[in-house]
């Protein structure tokens, strides 16, 4: 079982952490202006590459704040870990 | 009896123990095991094999022995233990196995129990190596761990080895005392570290009170699983003496050298008093010697052209026979060896014991288990730890470092205790010698031989984890212990390819079996997985529930009344609830506190439906989506303020509802303004529905203005009992006038017991999940993952007044306009009603075109959908379904099949609303 460094509480169990897939990836601003392939896109297709992986993590048991972390999908081996924050632009959802 | 005087430092001679072994009984002492006690009392023959029925004995003294499996009679039944490993205590029953061993059929009471163990240096066996690290890493203010499997420390020292001078048991003796007085070191004896993870984090596995018998405290745990992490791994697992394969080398009486020198110098037991010593490489001549000092007549066959000097000197002093240069080529006897057939002319050499020895493989499982690779070491004829794992150490002879000075040195550094350096002569690598290759085993637990293996490489294969998994070696009890370094190399042998080239089969965990009531631990039966009750739990066990898990949680299914079964009770419970009034206990509802300016901006994306239009004070239902467009989550949203809104769940999902919320939260618009609370448990919600509600709500609480104009369908008030606050919500999920009741579940018994009260003049009945089922079938209302399974839109559900066409945006929007959700042959729940007015139609039933000779055609019958639901329903007053049916709606009055056993039952498709379409109950 593999130790997760969770950037708000430190290494912690990996049973703690909920995987969130490919990070990078968010909600279009405006949806509607997609045609169905560029939708389906979003909705189902993401990379899978072997090697270096950016991808959204949880620690869902622990302080349940989400995070970006880069992933060597070989090995498993965690790269990075940085906390979502300021540094992503917000997007203004639309009512 | 082969008990010798002056040796067995392992055994207490002033008590003893009986056991009974395949219906014999046998004397033996503490300390003692049931391979000791059984070779003490010249037992050749224990059970045998598992494919052609040969006799077994016992080969090994500790978990390498892949022949002496015993089934444990008493004290508790346990299949396919090693006579090797198994302390005796009194009046232990066993019995050897024949082929395979037989799991208990009496419920096992032991307790089993895990500990959570954090470290600096975690040490893999007490043998000299694993001392001495653990010592240096004590020493050096570390917190330490230090296990080993065997019952006590040393590893293979005998006694006879001298270590910083001293007897290199006293040098143990000091070590584990110097150990025990720091406070910051644990050390475990017979604890098998059976599994190594990522981050230095092992398993192992604490056996706590088989070896004290009767005496074992009471209400102390049977084995322990500790979880450890470490900072630091000190991997000193030693090494197995390997054997080498020549024909007949399964017959009892053949054993490791090591073998026979452990059980002398441990248990005081001589295995043989005509000895053959087969060897290619040093360590034999030690276990000679031993012997041969203890009265065995000894000779030894060294495989290599030359005798060491120093070995050929000892061995004349001490009137052992050596000859260079020839090799056992098999063994004759019966149920035990009488002589071995030596050299190219398969001369007869009698002797009663054949030890062997082809080298040592080091004990690199635990480095296998986290991917650390293996590399073959062509003098040892081994593969032996690759690269260096981080934060992984591995010491002595797990390492290929032989030679207990050289050992030593390397485990303690600086620190390093000494030991008289022997003189070393390369060993000869022999993996099997010329014979007949159908009755020369390589994996004698699986009755696997050369020629099985000639048989899987004849067949293509060349990789050892194909010829293991064609073959089975490696695959039994031991794991192919002794077994999987000999394979790898008559693999080589047999296919021409250098063993360099090959890679050894991956180690995994356990390194040794591990019960499953030991991985189980405290969490069996009640304890398996945590079971929630409402607040109100009692009141239902007092009121004859009988209970439902839905999710982790126990609800009230029905309330059987003496004589009743759940269709009578149900019916009776339908008909209270559609007729009079009925309380259900609804707490288990997943709630959701929604707060903050802007929670009306998440609740849009989120619903389908339009949420910031709603008024506080009012409710709505609502429908969650995937970003695919089919429905994940249903339930009710109350606005409790401008800027507060309570939002339910269906019972499973809860936490997923909320977890999808926050990740909106925090990936999405981390700017919003909102702070989302689980309130499940705050909350206990009572819902009082039929047409005698509103009477039993007017008398509950006096002060409230119950009419339709004062207390509107899908609003809630505040209210107050007792100076306890109240929330009550006009909200139905059976179609009949109906109020939820919310309080603080402080208060929860209490107001339960005002509601059944208030009631009993209008006879209110108490009803569990399944009433609560049937009367929303009756009424069309879907459950979400019972009527629905990922692939269904609110559109096929028939709620598609649900999906708002005013909002922008929300999730799942842009999917709805895919052509795919708008084929009119995607399935759609409708309501099914078998035309024989009697059958219950089992949910889950295919449904297909009826045919008209009413029987199934042969296939491929083509698939129309299948029954989600199914009921009896005493409105109805007759069984019911709902269905998701391809074309569903369009096929209304239509008649289709439902294959019940060999039968094909028609039935007509309907609508979904089955009871009250109008809608005119709901307002009473």
């Amino acid at each position: 079982m593999q130790l997760i460094l969770c950037p708000h509480c430190g290494p912690r169990e990996e049973t703690e952490f909920c995987y969130g897939g490919e990070a990078g990836v968010p909600y279009p601003d405006d949806p509607s202006v997609l045609d169905d392939e560029q939708w389906a896109r979003f909705v189902f297709v993401r990379a899978n590459p072997k090697g270096a992986f950016t991808e959204r993590w949880s620690h869902a048991a622990g302080c349940r704040r989400w995070f970006t972390a880069v992933r060597d999908t070989r090995t498993h081996r965690f790269l990075d870990v940085e906390s979502i924050g300021a540094s992503q632009p917000p997007t203004t959802p639309r009512r | 009896m082969t008990r010798i005087d002056g040796y067995g430092h392992a055994l207490d001679r002033t008590r003893t123990s009986t056991v009974t072994v395949n219906g014999r009984r046998y004397t033996g002492h503490p300390g003692d095991t049931l391979a000791s006690v059984l070779l003490a009392h010249d037992v050749g023959a224990i059970g045998t094999g598992v494919k052609y029925g040969r006799p077994r004995g016992i080969t090994a003294a500790w978990t390498e022995d892949p022949t002496g499996l015993v089934q444990i009679e008493e004290p508790f039944p346990e299949p396919m233990l090693l006579a090797s490993t198994v302390e005796i205590t009194e009046g232990l029953v066993a019995r050897g196995v024949n082929g395979q061993g037989r799991l208990a059929q009496v419920p096992d009471h032991a307790r089993y129990d895990r500990r959570h163990t954090h470290c600096d240096v975690f040490v893999v066996g007490a043998g000299p190596a694993g001392l001495t690290a653990a010592r240096r890493a004590a020493r050096d203010g570390s917190s330490v761990v230090l296990v080993d499997d065997r019952p006590t420390p040393g590893g293979t020292l005998t006694g006879t080895e001298r270590i910083d001078g001293k007897p290199a048991l006293a040098f143990v003796d000091d070590v584990v005392a110097e150990l025990a007085a720091h406070p910051d070191v644990t050390h475990l004896q017979r604890t098998t570290a059976f599994g190594h993870y990522d981050d230095g984090f092992v398993l192992a596995l604490e056996r706590r009170t088989d070896h004290l018998g009767s005496e074992a405290p009471a209400g102390r745990s049977r084995q322990r699983v500790h979880r450890i992490r470490a900072a630091r791994i000190v991997l000193a697992t030693g090494a197995i003496e390997r054997p080498v394969v020549f024909e007949d080398n399964d017959r009892p009486g053949v054993m490791l050298a090591s073998a026979a020198r452990d059980l002398l110098h441990r248990h005081g037991v001589l295995a043989g008093r005509d000895v053959v010593v087969a060897t290619t490489t040093d360590s034999a001549y030690a276990a000679a010697l031993d012997l041969a000092a203890a009265g065995a007549r000894v000779q030894v066959l060294d495989a290599r052209a030359e005798v060491p000097p120093s070995w050929a000197d000892r061995c004349a002093a001490a009137g052992v026979a050596v000859t260079a240069g020839t090799t056992v080529r098999g063994t004759v006897g019966e149920h035990r060896v009488h002589g071995v057939l030596v050299g190219d002319d398969r001369a007869e050499m009698p002797c009663d014991l054949l030890l062997v020895s082809g080298g040592w493989t080091p004990t690199s499982h635990l480095v296998s288990h986290v991917g650390g690779t293996l590399a073959y070491d062509e003098a040892l004829g081994a593969f032996v730890p690759g690269e260096q794992l981080a934060g992984v150490d591995v010491v002595g002879a797990a390492k290929g470092t032989f030679g207990l000075a050289a050992a030593l040195r390397e485990a303690g550094g600086d620190d390093a205790p000494t030991a008289p350096e022997e003189p070393s002569t390369p060993s000869l690598v022999v993996w099997r010698t010329d014979g007949d290759p159908s009755r020369q085993f390589v994996d004698i637990a699986r009755d696997a031989t050369v020629a099985d293996v000639a048989r899987a490489v004849g067949a293509g294969m060349t990789h050892p984890e194909h010829v293991k998994r064609y073959t089975t070696i490696g695959t039994a009890h031991d794991q192919g212990k002794t077994s999987g370094m000999l394979a790898a190399g008559i693999i080589a042998e047999l296919t021409g390819r250098p063993i360099t080239a090959l890679s050894p089969t991956t180690f995994r965990p356990p390194f040794t079996p591990v019960g499953f009531a030991a991985l189980a631990g405290c969490q069996r039966g009640e304890l398996f997985d945590p079971v929630r009750t409402t607040a109100i739990h009692d009141r239902h066990v007092r009121a004859g529930a009988e209970f439902e898990d839905v999710g982790q949680w126990r609800r009230p299914r029905y309330y059987p009344q003496p004589g009743e079964d759940m269709t009578a009770a149900v019916l009776r419970e339908c008909v209270a609830v559609r007729t009079r009034v009925g309380i259900m206990d609804g707490s288990a509802l997943g709630k959701i506190d929604v707060q903050g300016p802007d929670a009306a901006v998440l609740l849009d994306h989120l619903y389908t439906n339009l949420m910031s239009s709603l008024k506080v004070g009012r409710v709505r239902y609502g429908v969650m989506c995937g970003h695919d467009g089919m429905v994940v989550d249903d339930g009710t949203v109350l606005r409790l303020a401008e800027d507060r809104f309570l939002v339910t769940t269906t019972t499973g999902n809860a936490a997923h509802v909320l977890d999808s919320m926050e990740e909106w939260l925090q990936t999405e618009w981390p700017h919003l303004r909102i702070r989302l609370t689980s309130v499940t448990e705050h909350w206990s919600v009572f819902a009082v529905v039929g047409p005698r509600s509103r009477a039993v709500i007017a008398r509950a609480f006096p002060g409230l203005n119950v009419s339709n104009a004062g207390f509107g369908f899908m609003t809630w008030q505040d209210t107050g009992l007792d100076g306890v606050d109240v929330r009550l919500a006009r909200i139905s999920f059976s179609g009949e006038l109906a109020y939820e009741v919310n309080v603080a579940s402080w208060y929860a018994s209490a107001l339960w017991d005002h509601l059944v009260a208030a009631g009993e003049p209008e006879g209110i009945t108490r009803y569990g999940t399944e009433t609560m089922h049937v009367l929303r079938a009756e009424k069309g209302f879907p459950i979400i993952g019972q009527d629905t399974d990922g692939t269904v839109s609110p559109h096929d559900l028939g709620i598609g007044w649900a999906v708002s066409t005013k909002k922008a945006d929300f999730v799942g929007k842009r999917s709805f306009a895919r052509a795919v959700n708008h084929d009119p042959m995607r399935k759609q729940l409708v309501s099914l009603l078998p035309t024989d007015a009697t059958t219950k139609l089992p949910e889950g039933s295919q449904i297909v075109a009826w045919c008209d000779d009413g029987a199934l055609p042969p296939p491929p019958v083509p698939m129309l959908g299948h029954v989600t639901s199914s009921y009896l329903s005493a409105e109805l007053g007759r069984p019911f379904a709902l269905a998701l049916v391809t074309g569903g709606r369009e096929r209304i009055g239509e008649v289709v099949g439902v294959p019940v056993g060999t039968a094909l039952v028609p039935a007509r498709i309907g609508g979904s609303v089955l009871v009250d379409p109008e809608g005119a109950r709901r307002d009473g």
